[in-house]
């Protein structure tokens, strides 16, 4: 499915526990995934499904305490991320492997200059003078379409508008050309009108340096415009992944099915609107204490005697397409 | 800005009147003045002999002419006679302001350089052992009066070495200027440097958690960097404000600390005027002090700015 000499970044067995007072969570439980280069991959969930965590365990940067990874490889052009010690990781970070957050208003240090704040991410990995990497600043802000870059990069985070602030975080985060960019929900917090604007760029940005990028949202209609493929996670695990085609077109698990079910739906003119949105019935389990079998299986149609006993293997439904549920054959059929 | 500053002299002036009044009034209301405490020295009591005194000092006039007297004299410049020594007041503050700022200054240098950077370290090391080590001797800082500390380095240093630190008016050498002022600073500056531990702590908890320090680590920096350069930039706000205040407490310290170590500052020499009810000394010495403070308040403002570019003093 994808070519493997051209492979930045690829996940094998990913496992990242959090150890908290009522026990021992898997955040991120046995996830496997590539990402080629310019590829973009969607990381798709529910709020908690740990698609957040993944993106932080790339960077190796899990508050630890409580958090911890305890399994799997990070291998990114050829290395092992989790096998390099704290200062080789800093030498990788904000370099080959990069991220967009999702809160621009409070990601950003509010008494450091934007240009500084690029200006640091370049000296930090390239050894070029203060000017130089003024200039390069400058340039990044330019990039990413802020007008008058120049007086911008002396301008404090809280001079800029949302918008302003996240292209400046691209800035920041593309300044040394990285390999891979995590872009964690980076449209989340924006108003609808520049989040399309957001995404854009990033997309603009990552076809003209080539960078292979991960994309996490909760948005299947930002999946949709985006990626090449996708992973649905829930509960940690990764449950479903297809190229995005294939996987609008026939998602093979039901929890993949009850995303794109609630995606409100603009009615045509003169059709009454329907009156309530579709929803998934229940919430997602507590990641303490889940179900020995599918952690979905309480809140599935479909759900039957063996999902509650067993948790379904990721089989693979041909062209890549990968789903973990015992009754994937049927999904397609029942809605 | 420019409204802003002229608002805040204003301000600052009033402050400093309302403190006059509650100076020249307090010391009316304190018991008897220097003539009673004179004439009762003397052991007899002629009236006719302490109403001659009290005229030629003054104070027999009523309240009021009193203190637009005093306080048209501090205005101009003239602080009036001392009643003990009969010198001009002026003249015996004077020489002693030096002393006492060098030791309010350094105190307050230990409190800074000593009390930021273990706070930084506690709150990096949260939780640790050194983080609890730290936290119980800062508390036992601010237990501990600085008296009774310096009392305990006096009688550790007669134990120890067989004397005690004295005084040196005349340092020779820069080392030697240091190791005077050093120990009674020290004492005084012990509470401030706890104080300002805690809330140096504190406040970078605070900013630990905040989004741009994941940022700043997301970007490759290093500890050192992301704890000083971006997290202690912003933890320094609240540190500030009390190292103001603490300037203004640190007087207080002094008085008794001056005392213990037998220092002659401005403190101890405020205390002794007290004790005779030299009123001219006493009034202007606290109006001083008084100008001191408010300016170090105003200072504090200023640096807000300096520190947050977030605060702009405008209207």
């Amino acid at each position: 499915m994808t070519d493997t000499s051209n492979l930045v970044l690829e996940v094998k067995n990913l496992k990242t526990v959090f150890f908290t007072n009522s026990g021992l969570f898997k955040a991120v439980d046995d996830v496997s995934f590539t990402v080629s280069r310019g590829e973009t991959l969607a990381i798709v969930g529910e709020s908690g499904c740990g698609k957040s965590v993944t993106a932080l365990s790339l960077m190796r940067l899990v508050p630890d305490p409580p958090g911890r990874i305890v399994g799997g490889s990070v291998t990114l052009e050829g290395s092992d991320l989790l096998a390099l010690n704290e200062a080789g990781m800093r030498k990788i970070r904000g370099n080959r492997i990069s991220m967009i957050f999702q809160e621009p208003m409070t990601s950003l240090n509010p008494v450091m200059r934007i240009g500084d704040q690029i200006v640091e991410a370049v000296r930090l990995h390239r050894n070029v003078s203060s000017k130089e990497a003024q200039t390069i600043a400058v340039e990044m802000l330019r990039l990413v379409r802020i007008p008058e870059p120049v007086r911008r990069a002396r301008e404090y985070p809280h001079q800029l508008s949302g918008g302003m602030r996240q292209r400046a975080m691209i800035a920041m985060a593309l300044a040394c050309r990285p390999a891979l960019l995590i872009a964690d929900e980076p449209t989340t917090a924006l108003d609808v009108t520049i989040q399309a604007q957001i995404l854009a760029l990033i997309l603009d940005l990552q076809k003209e340096l080539g960078t292979g990028l991960v994309l996490i949202t909760h948005d299947l209609g930002v999946v949709a415009q985006t990626a090449q493929r996708v992973i649905v996670m829930y509960a940690g695990r990764k449950v479903e992944e297809a190229s995005v085609e294939a996987l609008f077109a026939a998602p093979k698990h039901p929890y993949t099915r009850g995303l794109m079910a609630s995606i409100p739906a603009v009615p045509a003119s003169g059709v009454a609107a329907q009156e309530r949105l579709n929803e998934i019935p229940g919430t997602v389990p507590s990641l303490v204490r889940l179900p020995p079998g599918c952690a979905f299986a309480p809140r599935c149609k479909l759900a039957i005697k063996r999902c509650e006993a067993e948790y379904p293997p990721l089989a693979d439904w041909g062209g890549g397409h990968l789903a973990a549920c015992w009754r994937a054959a049927e999904v397609a059929e029942v809605a | 800005m420019f409204a802003y500053l002229v608002r805040r002299l204003f301000l600052m002036l009033v402050t400093l009147f309302g403190i006059s009044v509650v100076i020249f009034f307090l010391l009316r209301i304190v018991p008897g003045n220097i003539v009673d405490i004179l004439f009762a020295a003397a052991g007899y009591v002629d009236p006719a002999d302490k109403a001659n005194l009290e005229k030629e000092l003054g104070i027999d006039q009523p309240l009021v002419v009193q203190y637009l007297h005093w306080i048209g004299g501090f205005l101009r410049g003239d602080f009036g006679y001392s009643y003990v020594s009969e010198k001009p007041a002026l003249q015996e503050i004077l020489p002693r302001i030096p002393i006492t700022a060098r030791l309010a200054g350094l105190a307050l240098l230990f409190s800074a350089s000593i009390g930021i950077p273990l706070g930084v370290i506690s709150a990096v090391k949260q939780g640790t052992r050194l983080d609890y080590t730290l936290r119980v001797v800062s508390l036992s800082g601010l237990s501990l009066p600085s008296f009774w500390l310096g009392l305990l380095i006096l009688t550790a240093s007669v134990a120890m070495f067989g004397q005690i630190p004295i005084f040196n008016p005349n340092p020779a050498t820069w080392l030697e200027a240091f190791a005077t002022y050093a120990v009674p600073a020290a004492a005084v500056g012990f509470r401030s440097a706890a104080l300002t531990m805690r809330i140096t702590r504190s406040s970078m908890l605070e900013v630990l958690r905040q989004d741009y320090i994941r940022t700043a680590r997301a970007k490759g920096a290093s500890d050192a960097a992301v704890n000083y350069r971006h997290a202690l930039k912003n933890a320094i706000l609240p540190v500030i404000t009390v190292i103001g205040i603490e300037a203004a407490f640190l007087i207080g310290g002094l008085i008794v600390t001056e005392t213990v170590f037998n220092i002659p500052g401005v403190a101890r020499f405020l205390v002794e005027a007290i004790r005779w009810r030299d009123y001219p000394i006493v009034q202007n010495l606290v109006m001083l002090i008084a100008v001191v403070v408010v300016s170090a308040n105003f200072i504090v403002d200023m640096l807000y700015a300096v520190f947050d570019p977030r605060i702009r003093y405008t209207d």
